[in-house]
């Protein structure tokens, strides 16, 4: 769990200034207005933010997978060095699922259903190693299987999807992505749709795999408890913008955003069992504008006149922890 | 939806302005949504269209669809006969004209006694249920079992030939999915709240069925009745041509296009104009109906 | 079943009347009544009836004076050939369009099915057949007249009645090419109006497939579009598409009365188009039920391959 230091070339996944809009009949929704962070290998990097904020979304741009009429306004994406953006579809098809992979939150719709188990999970191999045969690819599969913990692989590797129980489909799924090996694993609330109990589990499997496969994470959560246990890093998102983000001890314990401290807040106190729980006052904003000036500014309780005017930028504090607030607009530099 | 009237109005004005802002609006985002769906405007505009035929006959044709000119048999389409003359001499544009008047009344007359039936049956059978349930479904399915143009072929053959055989006969063929709709909304509406508190007020099944369930299951009655118009004119201009509909001399589409078939080489027009009229007109109900069908659809489609 | 039987007999003023013409001194109706034992209560008839269905005796038909058993077994191969590659056409045209319409929905394309789509709802079977009939055969020459087999030509020995497969057996090409040069048209006419109901329902379900989790999972996947779309959604598409195959058999069953006749096909359809209007009873009744019992094993046939087709409804949810 070493966290790299930071140092701009040697960034994994840089994503810098994303915008990504879907024109709609009732208006445009800006999903992203100018999403910025980096992901270093072998971290684990998580995006957390309630629903709505744009962590789906900012993970279906890194993998140029978002359908027209939605579209990448602008922005830049470098994975290891190269622009996303710039790339043709056909390089972007050898990357997905070779070099950065993708596991959905509800396991069982994410799995075609009249296609057996093994085969899924050997398709990914076969789509990007041309030279494979069929019968290696399903050992592989079947190898994989074994390695996450799936009793009698030889057997669930004929079964259909809707045969498994929730957390074996995870698996599944898990395996299949990782089958190739990619340097970048995108979770898209890998456990939220499974039962606490499993939910341990498969988190700690992907620990295990991911540390061993030496595979970064990018881990989208709304749930900070998750967070707390598996990543190194994280970045909060709110209405489409990267509100904070650090090393995860240091923001959960000492959040430099009124957003996320208000957030934390909202985490019921065991002790305190008659205390009223909070919840930040108002609403998320409604994308279909543009947002000008920070976007939490209706519902800041620490809020000043400049956070209408114009949208705070990030400012950088000690250890690579930033925050974009005017509050820290006299202390820190911004970057 | 539109509020269904009850007859129990409530006494405020206040409350009777609101409902007619409601309803006024209801129409108007109605009338918004027509407007935006482009074949739907175009499927109205042929019935409209095809309605102001059948009203403006005798003004649009200028000759008399029964008027046989023997030694003007067929004639090619020309100023004077603009569809042509058929093999007795008559006016096919009149007759085509005319004809509109039997096709629309046939439609009508079989929408009107067959809707209502299936949906009696079908409300009767949803709400009070058991035997009479099962009596009745069991009737439909054995109508349901055959496929409609048959079932029509069969009842018409059996009753002898005529316009009036040939409605009643696609009217049988006709009111079994609509008991089987009705009845699938009665038995969803059944057990809403609404309707016990109306069994609660005391008010007698007659009248629950009648004015209250009946109306909710109005809508998609007529969402399927707007689609059906076109597979009825479609039935009966078969009947028509397989002789079992109207009879000569009237001037009923279908029968026109059999008769041009002994025509067919060298006078084109007898047999492909009449058909090209029913083409037209079941592509109005369709586009109608699929207009109707987006329009009265909770789930408005985003393009 | 029973409602045919009662249906002809009971709603029919006068069968036999109408039968032996307006002008039949009323000795001829009574003698041809006693002779059909019309003189017997219903029950009775009923009865009989029923005993000579069990028996297979399906009754005499009056126009051909032959068993309606034995005209059925002769004219359904033809219909079930015309039927048969009627759908073909149907599912090949029809998933395609569909298919295509769903992937590049609401481009130009799209808009071209749904409008071939309407224009093939709205048609009449019979009119399409004659217009074709002019223009192809007719006018053209392409295609040959109405009919199974031209005239010249000899049917080879009668083993299952689709002459398609006789002439193959029969090894007789020339027999083959030309039946299939016959099938051309009539298929086509009565194909077209399945074609845009297959082409609908594919549209449909292809949507509803392709806005599903694990078409993303797929293309996460570094698949290819065209992959995707065949290999993932295409499957998955195609249930619905089966069930609406069997509804098409049944207006092909009906759309086949009016095909056979225009293209003098010898079929089922025209047999019974004959049998109605000359008011044929026995006809009517066994023609009918046939087609109903058609229809219902058709009806079984998809289901059977439905759960075929899904693995979910052969295997319980753990």
């Amino acid at each position: 769990m070493r966290t790299g230091a930071g140092v701009a070339d040697e960034a994994l996944l840089d994503v810098r200034d994303l915008s990504v809009e879907f024109p709609t009949l009732r208006g445009t929704i800006h999903a992203l207005q100018g999403v910025t962070f980096r992901l270093q290998r072998r971290e684990t990097l998580g995006l957390a933010g309630e629903t709505g904020c744009g962590k789906s979304v900012t993970a279906l741009a890194v993998l140029r997978l978002i359908s027209a009429p939605g579209r990448i306004r602008s922005g830049r994406i470098r994975f290891e060095g190269r622009d996303l953006l710039a790339a043709s579809e056909t390089e972007m098809r050898g990357i997905r699922g070779s070099q950065i992979s993708m596991i959905l939150q509800e396991p069982k719709m994410s799995l075609n259903p009249v296609i057996r188990v093994g085969d899924q999970v050997a398709e990914t191999l076969l789509v990007h190693d041309r030279t494979l045969s069929r019968r290696a690819a399903r050992e592989q599969a079947a190898a994989m299987l074994a390695t996450l913990g799936i009793p009698d692989p030889r057997q669930i590797v004929r079964r259909y999807p809707h045969e498994l129980s929730g957390g074996m489909a995870q698996r599944v799924m898990i395996g299949m992505m990782l089958v190739t090996r990619p340097k970048l694993l995108i979770a898209d609330e890998p456990t939220s749709a499974l039962d606490v109990t499993i939910q341990a589990q498969i988190l700690e499997l992907m620990k295990a795999l991911t540390r061993e496969i030496q595979t970064a994470v990018l881990l989208i959560t709304h749930d900070l408890g998750v967070m707390a246990e598996t990543c190194d890093r994280v970045a909060v998102m709110y209405a489409g913008r990267v509100v904070e983000q650090g090393p995860v001890v240091r923001v959960l314990k000492n959040p430099q955003h009124p957003y996320t401290q208000g957030l934390l807040k909202t985490i019921p106190n065991e002790a305190a069992t008659d205390a009223p729980l909070f919840s930040i006052r108002g609403q998320v904003p409604s994308l279909l504008q543009p947002v000008i000036g920070c976007a939490f500014a209706p519902r800041c309780h620490q809020v000043m006149e400049a956070c209408r005017h114009a949208a705070p930028p990030s400012y950088r504090m000690e250890s690579d922890h930033q925050a974009a607030c005017f509050l820290h607009r006299d202390r820190w530099p911004h970057g | 939806m539109t509020p269904t009237t009850t007859g129990r109005t409530l006494d405020s004005g206040e409350a009777r302005r609101r409902r007619t802002e409601a309803r006024w609006r209801y129409l108007a985002d109605t009338f918004t949504l027509w407007r935006r769906n482009r074949l739907m405007v175009i499927g109205t505009a042929i019935i409209l269209g095809l309605i102001l035929v059948v009203l403006m006959a005798p003004f649009i044709a200028a000759q008399d669809p029964f008027e046989q000119v023997l030694g003007d048999r067929l004639l090619a389409p020309s100023a004077g006969h603009l569809f042509g003359t058929d093999g007795l001499g008559r006016d096919i544009f009149a007759r085509v004209i005319y004809g509109a008047r039997v096709t629309l009344t046939i439609a009508l007359l079989v929408a009107a006694i067959g809707t209502p039936l299936g949906m009696l049956i079908g409300v009767v059978a949803g709400y009070l249920g058991g035997a009479v349930d099962e009596i009745l479904m069991r009737l439909a399915d054995v109508f349901l079992a055959f496929p409609r143009l048959i079932l029509a072929i069969a009842f018409a053959a059996a009753l002898g030939p005529g316009v009036e055989n040939a409605v009643l006969a696609i009217a049988i063929a006709h009111w079994p999915s609509y008991a089987r709709l009705a009845r699938a909304e009665t038995l969803n509406v059944k057990s809403n709240d609404y309707i016990q508190a109306m069994r609660v007020l005391g008010a007698g099944k007659v009248r629950i069925m009648a004015s209250h369930i009946a109306p909710l299951c109005m809508s998609s009655i007529i969402v399927r009745m707007s689609l059906d118009m076109g597979t009825i004119i479609l039935t009966a201009a078969g009947l028509g041509f397989l002789g079992l509909g109207a009879q000569p001399p009237v001037p009923e589409w279908g029968l026109m296009v059999s008769d041009g078939r002994q025509y067919l080489v060298d006078q084109w027009w007898v047999s492909t104009l009449p058909g090209m009229a029913i083409l037209v007109v079941v592509m109005g109900f369709n586009l109608l109906g699929d207009g109707v069908r987006d329009v009265l659809d909770p789930r408005q489609r985003q393009a | 079943m029973v409602m045919t039987f009662f249906t002809s007999l009971v709603v029919p003023l006068d069968p036999l009347a109408s039968l032996a013409g307006p002008q039949a001194p009323p000795e001829t109706v009574e003698r041809l009544r006693v002779l059909y034992g019309f003189d017997q209560p219903l029950y009775v008839q009923f009865g009989r009836y029923l005993t000579r269905l069990a028996q297979g005796d399906l009754g005499v038909s009056f126009q051909t004076s032959r068993p309606v058993l034995q005209d059925i077994l002769t004219y359904f191969p033809a219909t079930l050939e015309l039927a048969t590659f009627a759908i073909m056409v149907g599912i090949g045209i029809g998933i395609p369009l569909g298919v295509l319409s769903a992937v590049y929905k609401n481009r130009a394309i799209d808009q071209f099915c749904r409008v071939l789509s309407l224009i093939g709802v709205s048609t009449p079977v019979f009119w399409l057949g004659l217009v074709l009939l002019l223009v192809f055969y007719f006018k053209l020459g392409w295609l040959p007249e109405p009919g199974r087999l031209d005239i010249m030509l000899l049917e080879p020995p009668r083993v299952t009645g689709v002459l398609l497969v006789d002439s193959a057996l029969a090894r007789d090409w020339e027999v083959f090419a030309d039946a299939l040069k016959h099938l051309v048209l009539p298929a086509s006419v009565l194909g077209l109006v399945g074609v845009a109901g297959i082409s609908r329902i594919t549209r449909s379900s292809m949507l509803e497939v392709l806005s599903q989790e694990y078409i993303k999972t797929a293309r996460i996947k570094g698949l290819g579009e065209f992959l995707v779309i065949t290999r993932h959604a295409l499957r998955n598409a195609l249930v619905p598409t089966v069930t609406v195959v069997g509804l098409t058999y049944g207006l092909l069953l009906e759309g086949s009365v009016l095909t056979e006749t225009i293209f003098s096909w010898p079929g089922l359809g025209r047999y019974m188009a004959t049998a109605f209007l000359t008011m044929d009873l026995n006809a009517i009744v066994g023609g009918t039920m046939f087609v109903a019992l058609t229809f219902c094993i058709v009806n079984l046939a998809v289901d059977l391959a439905y759960a075929f087709l899904n693995p979910k409804i052969t295997y319980t949810e753990p």
